[in-house]
């Protein structure tokens, strides 16, 4: 018994049944139709989203108690903006999250290629080894960021965005493992022939990967980056530990506010930060999406 | 499908070919995680057999006793606590994701891809914005205390018409529910942050089974109850231990949730960590727990590997 060996080729016998028994009677697998799992999937969602939705909406709610709706205001976005602490953390996360994305989808990149294209000693090993920050437990990693980087007396201070390079560090060595996996999920969809092609017409190494795999890529780079992007600018439990006093970013600034009450300061920054993710990650998913074009 | 692997396999180069290329591709991702990721490990590795001389000073002594102080009652508890809070977490999003990931495969096209996005969506945005959200829904002046207060006072109205006001049947007064800082509200709030790891996987299996399986069950005239547990949880299997092991070990180590939904004793081996490193100053023990931690998350990973090679064999 296996789903490997014994399927066979993609007969779809259900709408017989369904013909059999009239349109308008769900057949024995539609199970899209049963009202029952329309429901829990239903109250799923609502468990999934009622908690993001109403902080977003009230975010804009004239009141500072919170709880019921009292009018209409952007005043909370205004103090949020004006809060100079949290538009500095907002700022550095932005700034470590570009230089993170930049840094790893390079990295991420060339390992992902390397991995595509040749065969060596230990491979199997180093592919392991390459998936490790994705399988260590989060706080693991961050309290051995923090000792690293206490050991080593990496220098703290010196100014933007020096200040701010332990934690880039960090998310750099989590989120190019990922930016690996995508784009080596972009590459199995490559025609080998195609760079074999370039190379018999003369074209060198370079030239080849400039002119023909990076226009192939391109998807697969741009969502590794937005990947790298949103995963740093979410990270908060190994940021928390890397973090000096000198360099909060805007989940560890949050947290700190959060833990004195919740203000509606807090759900302005938040759905801000909720937006930009949200955004970054649709554009990833449509980037994702397997297109045949350039593919064998 | 076959072919492109087999082309892929013969299309790819030996190092030593073109060994410069090799090289540049490779140096860079080799290098940064040597550096920043397995000396950090090493760091913490050899810490957790050092003694704590002074506040400030460890001395590596190769001793044990970091090790043999986690096995003391206090922290096998808050492992016990850990380990069944996970547990039951994982359990609950086990018996939510898998109608829900039944019920997207099973969608036509279109509603599919908006299903599984929708399921996705969450998991990126940001854990401590999310676990803040839950605040604000669960304390005893939130969201659902006031749902919960709105219909008891039209329940009281409606036995107060009913002539039966008197009887006080639903309580003098509308009790609110103690909804946060308590075991309840971490795995509610652990279910809730990490309910797309199960759903994912799940979906994944239930997407590649043969359909055509279910029918020939039903055909015979098994019932729907039959086919689902001789078929389809048989069939769907791997996904099922994928999504376990992906939501158990984030949860085993999590401290973000207990952090800020539980209560003053609602403590799990992450916070205890945290304590370690961050207040009590203590890294040697801090640096002992999470290994310990790390050899528990290779622990449940070896068991997958172990398990997806037995249902290997079984295909042969």
């Amino acid at each position: 018994m296996s789903t490997e060996t014994a399927r066979p080729a993609l007969t779809t016998p259900a709408p017989a049944g369904r013909r059999a028994r009239g349109r308008d009677v769900a057949g024995p697998l539609d199970f899209h139709r049963r009202l029952w799992l329309r429901i829990v999937i239903a109250a799923t969602f609502l468990f999934l989203y009622a908690p993001i939705v109403t902080l977003m909406a009230f975010s804009f709610n004239d009141s500072r108690r919170n709880i019921v709706w009292q009018g209409f205001t952007t005043d909370y976005y205004v103090r949020a903006w004006n809060n100079a602490s949290l538009f500095e953390a907002f700022m550095n996360s932005m700034t470590i999250a570009v230089l993170s994305t930049i840094v790893s989808t390079i990295i991420g990149t060339l390992v992902a290629l390397a991995l595509w294209r040749f065969r060596f000693p230990g491979k199997a090993i180093y592919e392991g080894f390459m998936a490790l920050p994705i399988v260590v437990p989060e706080i693991c990693m961050g309290v051995a960021m923090m000792a690293f980087f206490a050991r080593v007396d990496w220098p703290s201070g010196g100014g933007w965005p020096f200040n701010l390079s332990a934690v880039t560090i960090a998310h750099i060595s989590f989120s190019f493992p990922f930016v690996a996996i995508v784009v080596r999920a972009r590459l199995a969809g490559f025609n080998r022939e195609l760079e074999e092609a370039s190379k018999d017409l003369g074209a060198s190494e370079w030239q080849t990967f400039r002119n023909v795999i990076v226009p192939f890529l391109k998807p697969g780079l741009v969502a590794g980056a937005l990947l790298a992007f949103t995963l740093s600018l979410d990270d908060f439990v190994i940021t928390f530990f890397t973090t000096g006093p000198e360099a909060v970013t805007f989940p560890v600034k949050v947290y700190s506010m959060v833990r004195f009450s919740v203000t509606p300061e807090v759900n302005a920054a938040s759905t801000v930060l909720i937006v930009i993710t949200v955004i970054a990650t649709i554009f990833a998913v449509r980037l994702q999406a397997p297109d045949r074009q350039g593919a064998q | 499908m076959d072919a492109g692997v087999v082309s892929g396999f013969s299309g790819m180069e030996s190092w030593s070919r073109n060994r410069l290329v090799f090289w540049v591709l490779n140096l860079p991702g080799t290098v940064w995680l040597t550096a920043f990721f397995l000396v950090p490990l090493g760091i913490i590795w050899v810490l957790s057999f050092g003694e704590k001389t002074s506040i400030v000073d460890i001395a590596i002594t190769w001793t044990l006793d970091n090790y043999a102080r986690a096995l003391q009652p206090i922290y096998l508890e808050i492992v016990w606590k850990s380990v069944w809070i996970s547990a039951v977490a994982t359990l609950v999003c086990l018996v939510v994701a898998y109608p829900v990931s039944f019920l997207i495969s099973f969608a036509p096209g279109r509603w599919k891809a908006l299903l599984l996005l929708a399921v996705i969506l969450p998991f990126w945005i940001n854990m401590l914005i999310r676990t803040y959200a839950l605040i604000a829904v669960f304390r005893r002046r939130g969201f659902v205390n006031f749902g919960l207060e709105w219909l008891w006072e039209k329940a009281n109205a409606g036995l107060v018409l009913l002539g039966l006001g008197q009887y006080h049947l639903i309580g003098q007064d509308f009790e609110p529910l103690p909804l946060l800082y308590n075991n309840f509200a971490v795995i509610a709030g652990l279910v809730y942050v990490y309910m797309p790891f199960m759903v994912l996987p799940l979906y994944a299996t239930v997407e590649r089974l043969d359909k055509s399986y279910l029918e020939a069950s039903l055909d015979l005239g098994a019932s729907q109850t039959r086919t689902f547990f001789s078929v389809t949880v048989p069939m769907t299997m791997p996904g099922v231990v994928s999504g376990i092991i992906l939501v158990f070990i984030p949860c085993l180590g999590t401290f973000l949730t207990p952090d800020l939904l539980g209560g003053t004793n609602a403590q799990m081996i992450g916070n205890v960590i945290e304590r370690q490193f961050k207040s009590a100053n203590d890294w040697p023990f801090g640096a002992a727990l999470s290994f310990l931690l790390m050899y528990a998350t290779f622990g449940a990973l070896a068991l997958r590997a172990l398990f997806a090679g037995r249902q290997r064999g079984m295909e042969v």
